[in-house]
């Protein structure tokens, strides 16, 4: 449904966006996922047409959106960052320009208002100015403009980016519900966001592509070891000796320390369950122990994983971006 | 057809709801009223003086050469350098400032029907105020007998005049975000083009001649006077589309396409 291939966007000598390539099928949610200047907004202004690429290429619905920008855009639909909303018009009168100049014909519009301001929940507010309205209806006027011509393809730039934890979940809600007919990209620098309403994930940072795959995978494909967290009050650098001679344990490492308890990150081979010889190892050392548990390793882990990732680990990519093309180290 | 007047619908919803267009209309309204007020009140005067003095020997002072042509000549030109900028501020800078910009850009419409919308927006606004210029000057027609056919070429050329300026003033509103800016630039710019025929009083030359040709004043002079000048209008319409030309290609350079 969307074919981004080989795209650079270049601002000047400033490299926004490197080689990105991915694709997005149709019914699926897409995240986007990255640190704050990672590119991402670059990318999908880009692809709504808004920013011509420097090189590369973008389709949507096989149209090109540089080629054939008006067809591309007629099947999309797009909330950018900062709701493109006109404070001094009431919530209809907004919906209304918006349905007209995305070709919605007039005799339809009112039925297409009705319907898009019943699923954002704007419904009760579409006699108000907008510069009246709070962060969060204003944002969801956004997403109802973003859905007014019922488009094949919705961009959607950090859509819960300012919204409090209610909406932020009746958003995802929503989100979710548009998977099957339309087909959604996502961008967020919030993992929960990203485990909980998409089926497929970018990673990029510094404007290449880290990382493609369903959020699991991405977790099972990322994590070498496994990690169990301890707590026990005693000598921290005694108990450090004494857990690393346990057989199967990698790495011990404090977490944090408050009196005498100490906190720590074991890491543990794959498939090797050693809680049972740590618990002896701590209990027959005579320490104390207050809590032990297994932890896996979480999106927020891999993220940081991957975008942190130095590049004397680049040689390792390859191998984890199977789709992506991202490999080129990227200037600053 | 339809996307330009969903913009221009656009522009004029939003001229109304602010208080820029009252403003701009009122302040317009006042001064040309005043100006107007003058005009007649002085010919008034000079008509008494001249039939106390018998008038013997001199033309008849008409009404379209003491009144109307002074209107035109030179006071409303300068109102209107001042707030044509004030309605052509807002056109991009505006959008960009608050990402609305975002919204256009990415709508199935082509630049060009974005920038007409907007062009046509304004031209709206403006032709209220070339009413109101209008709705004083019928009331010569109350209570005098001037010619009415000069009218037509000075409700023309007004038109015109005004057209340019908005166009110019749209292109100097797509470089910012803020309106201030565009609208003292756009004054600066419009006051310069004002001027230009004053280089001809020091230089006789080529370069005097062009910067002559390119003045605003030069080209305004005829219609003032009543006459409709082919130069004139070929002059006023370049300017228009010389306007739209450079705010598409202005558009097509926030893309990143320059």
């Amino acid at each position: 449904m969307i074919e981004v291939e080989n795209l650079t966007k270049r601002y000047g000598p400033t490299l926004a966006v490197s080689n990105i390539s991915f694709e997005v099928r149709k019914g699926e949610i897409l995240g986007f996922l990255g640190p704050n200047g990672a590119g991402k907004t670059t990318t999908m202004r880009i692809i709504t047409g808004f920013l011509s690429p420097t090189e590369g290429q973008v389709r949507v619905s096989g149209f090109d959106v540089v080629e054939q920008p008006l067809e591309a855009k007629r099947r999309m639909g797009y909330l950018p960052e900062n709701p493109p909303v006109y404070p001094d018009m009431t919530v209809n009168e907004y919906l209304s320009f918006v349905g007209r100049i995305k070709g919605v014909p007039g005799s339809e519009l009112k039925k297409r208002i009705g319907e898009v301001s019943e699923k954002c929940a704007v419904a009760n507010v579409s006699n108000r100015q907008i510069g009246r309205l709070s962060k969060g209806y204003r944002q969801r006027v956004g997403l109802a403009q973003a859905l007014i011509a019922n488009p094949d393809v919705l961009i959607l730039d950090e859509p819960t980016a300012g919204l409090d934890p209610k909406q932020i979940i009746e958003t995802r809600e929503l989100i979710k519900g548009l998977a099957g007919q339309h087909t959604v990209i996502l961008s967020t620098h919030i993992l929960p966001e990203v485990s909980r309403t998409c089926q497929r994930v970018v990673v990029i940072n510094q404007g290449s592509v880290v990382a493609v795959g369903a959020p699991e995978e991405l977790i099972s494909r990322l994590q070498g070891y496994e990690t169990v967290l301890v707590s026990v009050q005693g000598p921290a650098p005694e108990i450090m000796g004494k857990l690393q001679a346990v057989a199967g344990v990698n790495l011990v490492e404090p977490r944090d320390a408050t009196g005498l308890r100490v906190t720590l990150e074991i890491h543990t081979e794959k498939g090797h369950d050693v809680r049972a010889e740590i618990a002896r190892a701590i209990v027959e050392s005579g320490w104390d122990l207050f809590e032990l548990k297994t932890s896996g390793m979480s999106l927020e882990d891999i993220f940081l994983k991957l975008t942190t990732r130095d590049l004397s680990e680049e040689a390792t990519a390859p191998a984890l971006s199977a789709a992506a093309s991202g490999g080129a180290p990227v200037e600053k | 057809m339809r996307n330009i007047l969903a913009i221009a619908g656009k522009e004029l919803r939003s001229y109304f709801h602010s208080p820029i267009a009252y403003l701009v209309t009122a302040v317009y309204a006042v001064l040309c009223g005043f100006f107007f007020y003058s005009f007649t009140a002085t010919y008034v005067v000079q008509t008494f003086r001249m039939q106390a003095m018998g008038g013997m020997g001199a033309p008849p002072m008409t009404l379209n050469d003491y009144v109307i042509r002074p209107l035109f000549e030179g006071v409303l030109s300068v109102v209107l350098l001042l707030l044509i900028p004030l309605i052509t501020m807002r056109l991009y800078a505006e959008e960009k400032r608050s990402g609305t910009i975002e919204l256009l850009l990415t709508s199935p419409l082509t630049d060009l029907q974005i920038i007409l919308g907007k062009f046509l927006g304004a031209l709206l606004l403006y032709t209220t105020m070339v009413v109101i210029t209008f709705a004083y000057l019928s009331a010569l027609f109350i209570y005098g007998n001037p010619d009415a056919k000069p009218l037509l070429a000075q409700a023309l050329g007004l038109f015109l005049f005004g057209s340019a300026l908005l166009a110019l003033g749209m292109w100097i509103s797509t470089f910012t975000k803020n309106q201030i800016i565009a609208a003292v630039v756009s004054f600066a710019v419009f006051l310069l083009l004002y001027v230009f025929d004053w280089v001809t009083a020091y230089s006789s030359g080529m370069m005097g001649k062009v910067f002559s040709y390119l003045a605003f004043t030069t080209h305004f002079d005829s219609f003032a006077k009543g006459v409709i000048d082919l130069r004139d209008l070929v002059y006023y319409s370049s300017v228009i589309v010389l306007g739209i030309f450079l705010t598409a290609r202005s558009v097509q350079a926030l893309k990143g396409r320059a």
